[in-house]
């Protein structure tokens, strides 16, 4: 359940986590809140999957790493199989269902170009499926940023 | 850039998240043998360099309510396809838009551009405004909304 508070620690820690030694301190003390608080609420919202994760988004495109799209059309018999062939790969960094032919969007994240291009052969190979590659050839400027105080009614009226 | 041995040894630290204590830098270092002092500095130093893009929450969007996830897909004019995306990707409610290459005669789109909302006709309004700023320049397009989650973990660094 999101309460009033998840939302404002949500909000308030989408970025710019201090770097300072006791960064959840601080947090508290923009907040109003205790450290213990903010950390108990963390951790119960990563724990009950509201959030996935809270760290350091490493892009590592700056240090030669490459993230390649890359979809296929699997037949809906062979779904669940080739799914788990497809996340046994661990440069597999996200997978997708989607409604479409093409109905298997996945995301390989490889330390160089070359291991990408390897990965999305030997995914090809395991799975026994045309794997199409779609490389960013650029990438264009984005922040998203949900508008999630300005939807708390409609967020809260849904539980 | 060339990542130093204990750069690569912070990320593979820190990729699953920070540890949650109130001195997690401090908690960081002493797997590493570093002081939380050389953690702060070396992850201000990878911020700067635009190596962490930035350092907080990973929302699970679903569960924030927008349920909605439509990959659009454009079929784009060639030379018109960069200054199209800088405007996607400024709107809001986009979390992506990328230049792809197509893959011809079944996939005609070079633009991709991730919207989310708390419903499917959200998603295609937004699509729709889209679309009528594109204008001439977009010649078809088309929305993949996902079903399901199969797999999001994000980069892992492989072990030395």
């Amino acid at each position: 359940m999101l309460n009033h508070d998840d939302i404002l620690l949500i909000d308030h820690l989408h970025g710019g986590f201090p770097l300072v030694d006791r960064p959840f301190l601080q947090v508290a003390q923009q907040l109003g809140w205790s450290e213990d608080r903010v950390i108990e609420r963390l951790q119960a919202l990563l724990s009950e999957g509201v959030l996935t994760r809270f760290g350091p988004l490493f892009q590592i495109e700056r240090a030669g790493g490459v993230f390649v799209l890359a979809a296929m059309a699997v037949p809906p018999q062979d779904y669940d199989t080739v799914t788990d062939k497809v996340n046994a790969f661990p440069e597999v960094a996200h997978n997708y269902r989607r409604e479409h032919v093409l109905n298997m969007w996945f995301v390989v994240a490889a330390e160089s170009s070359a291991d990408a291009t390897n990965v999305l052969k030997r995914i090809q190979e395991a799975a026994g499926l045309e794997v199409l590659a779609f490389p960013k050839e650029r990438e264009y400027f984005v922040e998203l940023r949900l508008p999630l105080q300005a939807s708390m009614a409609t967020i809260g009226g849904a539980q | 850039m060339q990542l130093s041995e204990l750069d690569r040894e912070l990320i593979r630290a820190t990729q699953g998240g920070l540890p949650l204590v109130p001195r997690p830098y401090e908690a960081i270092g002493a797997m590493l043998g570093v002081s939380g002092g050389v953690v702060q500095d070396r992850l201000q130093v990878m911020q700067e360099q635009g190596l962490i893009r930035r350092i907080g929450i990973v929302p699970n969007h679903y569960r924030l309510g927008f349920t909605a996830n439509g990959m659009t897909v454009w079929d784009v004019l060639d030379h018109e396809v960069d200054a199209i995306g800088e405007k996607v990707g400024s709107l809001p409610g986009v979390s992506h838009c990328y230049r792809r290459p197509r893959h011809l005669p079944q996939w005609p789109y070079n633009l991709f551009a991730m919207l989310h909302g708390r419903s499917r006709e959200e998603v295609a309004l937004q699509a729709r405004e889209i679309e009528k700023m594109m204008g001439s320049a977009c010649r078809g397009h088309d929305i993949l909304y996902s079903s399901a989650i199969l797999k999001k973990t994000g980069f892992r660094m492989k072990e030395a």
